[in-house]
């Protein structure tokens, strides 16, 4: 049986770890792309300055992509020793993309980004500009493969349940490929990554221009990042409420505890913009609502209903009753394949077997459980609503905000107005804000997920390695002090790379291509 | 979807392919490994310790994905085996998960500040980086050897019942010295045709040295593994494309049985040959400024010590020393025929493509990092 320390335990380290991991991911992704425009334009007017560009900003490139590195590494080791039950369940399904991540993506990313610091004075200008574009295409797949995986997490399509192996097995690879979730959250994630190159590039360049420095290099930056980040700000909303659409479909109880809506309400439900939401009594107070919008939202119609919390842990209580026919269906298969009525109870009650685990918690063997324990384990299929409530409307509040604010930088830098002081301040305080944005998104996407790793398939708390509690708590603190080193250093370079600020002058001379030198031994 | 391969061969297959993976990770991120472990050895200035690590700087990162999707791989065909042994070896993983994270952020720090300090910390600690995951992963393959102890319960939770500190006895380590001295072979023989001067010829006598021990030690091995070691062979039938649950066989201990399969199969002696004999070339050809003969046998030879792992568990991927019936077989342990298909073609149409690139990746960098250069101009990060 599972052991609840552990699974506490190995929760707060995977939300840890992934969410440092995650400070790192999405200026790679932005930057990266930044580069490559930045050497396009290089290479396609051949003025010296988007050369220096190329590099400075590179550098700043360089030390946030090793920690990006480091820490994506931690997250393909933790599957395997922190969820060993998880990999083994659905490592059929799951851990197809993470393989085809390192095989289509890493592995570019990682075979080029070394030629871009070292193959300036190798390569010539298009060859170099190439390797650029790869390393910016290589870090995007990467995205697009894990968040896959992760969709796959939310929206469990194309897999279902081997008695005689004990797990999910895949199905159908389109369906897992075209998983119209992942289909969502990639571009939704890849834009948010976007819109945190462009405010980091802005920002900087905010800076300088605030000092008087470096002022060609940070017009032309400021320029760039604010064309480019008005694009993904604008795709970061609209793709974001794609994802609040797909997750209706399969995350019901998602969206209930996002909008702290705990009875259904007739269609088309409202939105509500601001409340207190009250746990124990079940409702949400003083709400300020905004009529018919979360409707149109989440179901683009007009008549179909969004069921609330209140009904959802009812359906729940029916789906654990079917579950436990397909338990019980399972176990008689697994005693005997040829077993027709149990292959057909098993076939009739298939989707409903992971809500049969959620018993687990309290019932081991599952198909003794009485009506209370039941009921327990429906009521858990409820999220953390205020976090849910607050973490999405701080989100989307954000995402709105930066709307605004490349609007602006826009703006002022198609009318070459780069003197105005109290926006420049705004550009840089504003740093650190796309990264709340994009923490908070992944706590809305993942602990709304709660209480399942892989929803309606496997409760979190089965997913579980058998590890002892001192080896967990040694890791756990062992990365806290750990990352936290790191992170001193990391942003330490950062701010001691941008205040010396770009080279005056090109270091390499006159000739900024020198052809290559063979000098073989 | 009906599958075009039978299951059996498709097993064998990612059986191979897990192989050419590790060895692909042991060749190319082999040297980087290496060249890291010898950097206190061979280099004595900042200059000197720049040019060594410039000889690995550009290109590290594409070799270590090797491992990245070794891991993966592992993960999408034998889940089993990444759950247990991920799992099993918790603390070990973990220890080399932390030099891994250390990697990438040593190699980009280092020269972002003039400190000296600051600059012999990151030195020392790349070398560690390069150390101790050659060790870890040694010992991790003589324990394979060995068997660890894991079971199943029937829902196929796992249990497992050692300490890192099992780990950690006298065959394991002395795989783990095997794994070592081979890297730093490697490194050796890398370093000594990369770098030049004073650098190139220590690391070739170091290479050297390390050639040699790689080919004793490996014997040594050898011996332990046909006379002093229970092997594991399965009891009975087993079917070869049944479904993915390894509670369903027998298990038995058997002295000697690791030789088995060269007994079936007699040109699988290849393997060990190769593990013995071309360290000894490598050794032999190597010159103070370095020999292409000498990398190639090098990395002929992990490649042998690799391979001969594998074919003497073979079809046992981890024996389990406690629960010998629940032992990972390669008939027993993989995914489903549609994913194991599915990522065989994947691998067929993008790992060539890899191989074309980071072939091109290493002719951008070819030619030696001179140390005149070196202390000319600043770093390249």
């Amino acid at each position: 049986m599972t052991d609840l320390g552990i699974v506490e335990l190995s929760r707060l380290q995977f939300a840890l770890t992934a969410l440092y991991h995650f400070l790192f991911v999405p200026l790679t992704l932005g930057l990266s792309l930044l580069l490559a425009v930045m050497e396009s334009v290089y290479v396609m007017t051949g003025r010296r300055i988007w050369r220096a560009m190329t590099r400075f900003w590179g550098t700043l490139f360089g030390i946030n992509f090793a920690m990006g590195v480091a820490t994506g590494i931690t997250m393909e080791f933790q599957f395997g020793t922190n969820w060993a039950y998880y990999s083994h369940y659905v490592g059929d399904i799951f851990g197809a993309p993470l393989a085809l991540e390192g095989l289509m993506a890493f592995f570019l990313e990682a075979t080029f980004v070394g030629i871009f610091f070292f193959g300036w004075d190798r390569l010539s200008r298009v060859g170099h500009l190439v390797v650029t574009w790869l390393v910016g295409i290589g870090a995007n797949i990467s995205a697009l493969w894990i968040l896959i995986a992760n969709g796959w997490m939310q929206s469990p399509v194309g897999a279902r349940f081997e008695p005689q192996t004990v797990r999910m097995e895949l199905t159908s690879f389109y369906d897992l490929l075209f998983n119209p979730v992942a289909q969502a959250k990639v571009v939704h994630t890849v834009s948010a990554g976007y819109v945190t190159g462009s405010i980091f590039v802005l920002a900087v360049s905010a800076f300088y221009l605030l000092r008087g420095r470096h002022v060609a290099f940070a017009k032309r930056s400021f320029t760039v990042a604010a064309s480019f980040g008005l694009a993904s700000a604008l795709s970061v909303v609209v793709l974001g409420d794609e994802s609040g659409y797909t997750a209706t479909l399969d995350q019901k109880m998602k969206i209930a505890a996002i909008e702290a809506m705990w009875d259904t309400e007739p269609p088309p439900a409202s939105f509500t913009l601001f409340g207190i939401p009250d746990l124990s009594a079940g409702v949400t107070r003083y709400k300020v609502e905004i009529p018919w919008l979360l409707g149109l939202i989440a179901t683009r119609s007009l008549d179909t209903p969004i069921p609330g919390i209140h009904d959802l842990v009812r359906t729940g209580k029916d789906r654990i009753e079917s579950g436990i026919v397909a338990y019980k269906a399972v176990q008689s298969l697994r005693q005997n394949p040829n077993d027709a009525a149990a292959r057909a109870d098993f076939q009739a009650h298939a989707d409903d077997l992971g809500y049969a685990l959620l018993l687990k918690r309290y019932s081991p063997s599952v198909v003794d459980a009485d009506a209370a324990t039941i009921e327990r384990a429906a009521n858990d299929l409820v999220p953390d609503v205020p976090v849910l409530f607050w973490a999405f409307r701080f989100m989307a509040g954000l995402g709105f905000y930066f709307i605004a604010l490349f609007a602006g930088a826009f703006y002022l830098a198609s009318v070459r107005r780069f003197e105005k002081r109290w926006f420049l301040r705004l550009a840089l305080f504003g740093l650190p804000l796309p990264w709340i944005a994009a923490e908070l998104g992944w706590i809305v996407a993942e602990y709304g997920r709660q209480p399942w790793a892989v929803e309606g398939v496997l409760p979190t708390f089965l997913g579980v390695s058998s590890v002892s509690h001192g080896a967990v708590i040694s890791s756990l603190v062992g990365f806290v002090l750990f990352y936290s080193a790191l992170a001193i250093v990391d942003v330490a370079l950062l701010v001691r790379v941008i205040r010396e600020g770009p080279p005056a002058e090109e270091p390499s001379g006159r000739h900024p291509f020198a052809p290559p030198r063979p000098r073989v031994a | 979807m009906s599958i075009p391969i039978p299951y059996d061969i498709l097993r064998l297959i990612w059986w191979a392919l897990l192989g050419v993976l590790l060895i692909g990770f042991a060749v190319l991120d082999g040297y980087d490994l290496g060249t890291a472990m010898l950097l206190p050895f061979v280099a004595r200035t900042d200059a000197e310790r720049r040019q060594v690590r410039e000889t690995i700087e550009p290109n590290w990162e594409g070799h270590q994905v090797w491992l990245v999707v070794g891991a993966g791989a592992s993960f999408a065909a034998w889940p089993l085996l990444y759950a247990a042994s991920f799992s099993g070896f918790y603390v070990a993983m973990l220890l080399v998960l932390a030099t891994l994270i250390l990697r990438p952020v040593g190699f980009n720090f280092r020269d972002k500040l003039e400190s000296q300090g600051w600059r012999r910390f990151w030195d020392r600690v790349l070398a560690i980086a390069g150390f101790v995951p050659s060790l870890v992963f040694g010992v991790a393959f003589g324990n394979l050897l060995l068997g660890v102890p894991f079971g199943f319960d029937s829902e196929m939770r796992l249990s497992y019942a050692g300490t890192v500190l099992d780990l950690l006895n006298p065959f394991g380590l002395l795989a783990g010295l095997v794994s070592v001295a081979m890297l730093a072979m490697h490194g050796g023989a890398w370093l000594a045709l990369k770098a030049d001067g004073v650098v190139a010829e220590r690391a070739s006598r170091i290479g050297r040295l390390a050639g040699l021990a790689t080919a004793v030690l490996f014997a040594l091995a050898g011996l332990w593994i046909a006379f002093g070691i229970e092997s594991y062979v399965i009891s009975g039938a087993i079917s070869h494309t049944g479904p993915s649950n390894p509670l369903a066989k027998s298990v038995t201990r058997e002295a000697g049985g690791w030789l088995r399969n060269y007994g079936i199969h007699s040109w699988l002696i290849a393997a060990p040959l190769l593990g013995i004999v071309a360290p000894i070339l490598s050794a032999a050809s190597s010159r103070p400024r370095g020999s292409i003969a000498a990398l190639v046998c090098s990395g002929l030879g992990i490649a042998g010590i690799v391979a001969t792992a594998g074919v003497s568990l073979f079809p046992f991927l981890l024996p389990s020393s406690t629960h010998p019936e629940a032992s990972l077989t390669v008939w027993d342990s993989s995914s489903s025929p549609m994913t194991l298909f599915i990522m065989l073609i994947a691998v067929l149409v993008l790992l060539p493509a890899v191989l074309i690139y980071t072939s091109f990746a290493m002719r951008v960098m070819r030619g030696r990092v001179h140390l005149a250069d070196v202390e000319r101009r600043s770093s390249h990060y």
